[in-house]
């Protein structure tokens, strides 16, 4: 029930293709690549969000466009379940994006706040959350403790959990959440970012647990993907349905922030919270 | 008794018994035949039982004649009262809470339930809880925790609903909140998984001290079919994805998610439900037994211990 077939978690409008120009789907707009790139891949013209990787997000929400130092980085998945296709498919997604994994975690600043940043790429086998993502998740709320840090997470997983790794990737919906919960126990402040899609046992775990729940305009946001229910009730389902805005107006989101606004909010929202300067 | 495909040899030949059986008055030699029939019947039923492939497995927990929660609460408690409600929303029938008692062991109890009539079953909405389903069992949870009662939570669903009105009312958060939930309480949490443990609405409430499974039950990150839409784009590989997700009773006692599987009747559970019942609450006992006053700081310790492991990462 977590999964969805690729295709509707891909719509192809979202991705950048190749090539100097592209065109808002939203608008027609022919853009300039490297216009698009420096405002983040939202769409000047019509505010359009396309969907964004770990790389924008550092740029986007770090001050020095990095971590100073990184979280857990050296754990790569295993294939325990012997799943077919699995060991192929994460060589194919570290050599397509140079990531070892879906998610990556590190410490950085924000507005000069020394916060614990949580990552995850949509071109990663879809986000989708098996062990090592899991555990970095964990190690991520470890190291906000240890440190006394908030924790942001940015999620774009529309898999939800890893089919590949079977019951495993399941369980890490449980330790996601306890890693939560360490720092609920310790008053630290978690803010759960979710982008375009944040699907599954992604959604149905730590992403929908932060004192703050915050997405970007559009996003697909849910348990069950769209053409699952579409299948199951077996009618269409209306526009703008699971999308951001819907989801706030349902009340499970506190607000839908523009990308290009999100740093000035988070720096905002973490002063509220008694996030000082310093504090590490 | 409904019979599944590759049963169909034990259907023959208890045909054909009960056929001779009708005709053998106090003829010695149609006894002599049937006895034989009846051998043969045991080694067929032990050939086929007990070399089931994953997919045969799936099938059997989801076996429409399969005791269901509804079934296992009458045979297996006595007292039992039940709790309706999220006082918020409403009360999702796919989801029995109340209190019970099992031997001397007054418990919490969180079980969901498929339906037997085609009636109870749309009643049911065929186990496929609604967020409402998932806040009525927190609320449950939150109260054996207040008065130190241990939870026992039967899991059997094919998965969390997956419709627009379950969406519309948070069934992502409901579920996430019910899993911080069962983190949180400081009394131990016993999960036995009866039939079909699918996915996140089978977590939701599986977040046990202590996780059991029925010899022919099931649990999955997915199920089946759509594994197999999803990586051959072909939902009747099912036989397949169910080899490839490792999801029956002893794939998950290997990987060390379980800790003890319930022995079944020859052929599961719908055949000899009373012996099912029997075993179910042997173990439910010996279980419960383990956390006789226990602390409560100890217990909520223990299970984040039991699922900090729970992974496969090369370091
Ligand atoms: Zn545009």
């Amino acid at each position: 029930m977590l999964f969805k077939k690729k295709k509707e978690l891909e719509p192809p409008k979202r991705e950048i293709p190749e090539g100097l120009f592209v065109k808002c789907t939203n608008c027609g707009e022919m853009l300039y690549k490297a216009v698009l790139e420096k405002n983040f891949l939202v769409c000047p013209k019509c505010n359009y969000h396309f969907r964004a990787n770990v790389e924008v997000y550092k740029a986007l929400l770090l001050d020095d466009g990095g971590f100073s130092e990184t979280i857990a980085s050296q754990l790569e998945s295993d294939d325990p379940l012997d799943f077919p296709e699995y060991k192929a498919k994460l060589k194919q997604a570290q050599a397509s994006t140079g990531l070892r994994e879906a998610a990556i975690a590190g410490v950085g600043t924000i507005g000069g706040l020394e916060v614990v940043l949580f990552l995850t790429d949509f071109r990663f086998l879809g986000g989708s959350m098996g062990s090592v993502y899991g555990e970095i998740f964990f190690r991520a709320c470890e190291t906000a403790r240890d440190r006394n840090l908030p924790l942001i997470s940015v999620t774009s997983s529309g898999g939800g959990a890893r089919m590949h790794e079977g019951i495993f990737s399941l369980m890490q919906m449980v330790k996601t959440t306890m890693g939560v919960e360490i720092l609920n126990e310790r008053g630290l402040p978690f803010i759960s970012v979710v982008c375009d899609p944040t699907m599954g046992g992604v959604m149905a775990s730590f992403a929908s647990l932060g004192d703050l729940n915050i997405a970007e305009p559009g996003a697909l946001l849910g348990f069950a993907g769209p053409r699952v229910i579409e299948q199951t009730i077996k009618q269409t389902l209306p526009p703008g349905f699971q999308r951001s805005e819907f989801l706030m107006q349902k009340g499970f989101l506190d607000m839908v922030v523009p990308r290009r606004e999100m740093k000035d909010t988070l720096i905002k929202l973490l002063d509220y919270l008694g996030v000082k300067h310093g504090r590490s | 008794m409904f019979y599944l495909e590759f049963e169909r040899p034990i259907l023959e030949i208890e045909k054909e018994i009960a056929e001779l059986k009708r005709i053998a008055k106090d003829n010695l030699e149609v006894w002599g035949e049937i006895r034989e029939l009846e051998e043969r019947a045991v080694k067929l039923r032990e050939k086929i039982y007990l070399n089931l492939n994953r997919y045969q497995k799936v099938q059997i927990a989801r076996h429409p004649d399969r005791p269901h929660t509804m079934d296992y609460i009458s045979s297996v408690f006595s007292d039992f009262v039940e709790i309706h409600g999220d006082r918020s929303f409403g009360d999702d029938p796919s989801i029995v809470c109340g209190f019970a008692t099992v031997e001397s062991y007054k418990i919490v109890f969180v079980g969901e339930e498929k339906g037997r009539s085609t009636q109870d079953k749309i009643f049911r909405n065929f186990g496929m809880p609604h967020p409402e389903g998932y806040r009525k069992a927190i609320r449950v949870i939150k109260l054996a925790d207040k008065f130190g009662l241990p939870v026992v939570t039967f899991v059997d669903t094919p998965g969390a609903y997956p419709g627009i009105g379950a969406e519309e009312r948070g069934q992502a958060q409901a579920i996430a909140e019910s899993i911080k939930t069962m983190l949180q309480i400081a009394v131990p949490v016993i999960v036995v998984i009866i039939g079909e443990g699918g996915s996140g609405g089978a977590l939701a409430i599986a977040v046990g001290n202590r996780i059991i499974a029925m010899e022919h039950a099931i649990y999955s990150v997915i199920s089946p079919e759509g594994c197999a839409s999803i990586l051959w784009r072909d939902s009747t590989r099912s036989k397949d994805a169910a080899e490839a997700l490792k999801l029956t009773a002893q794939d998950l006692f290997e990987f060390g998610i379980i800790d003890e599987i319930i022995p079944e009747p020859l052929g599961g559970a719908h055949r000899a439900p009373d012996v099912a019942s029997r075993y179910l609450k042997e173990y439910l006992v010996k279980n419960l037994r383990l956390y006789e006053n226990f602390d409560r700081k100890k217990v909520k310790d223990e299970r984040h211990s039991k699922f900090r492991k729970f992974g496969v990462v090369i370091e």
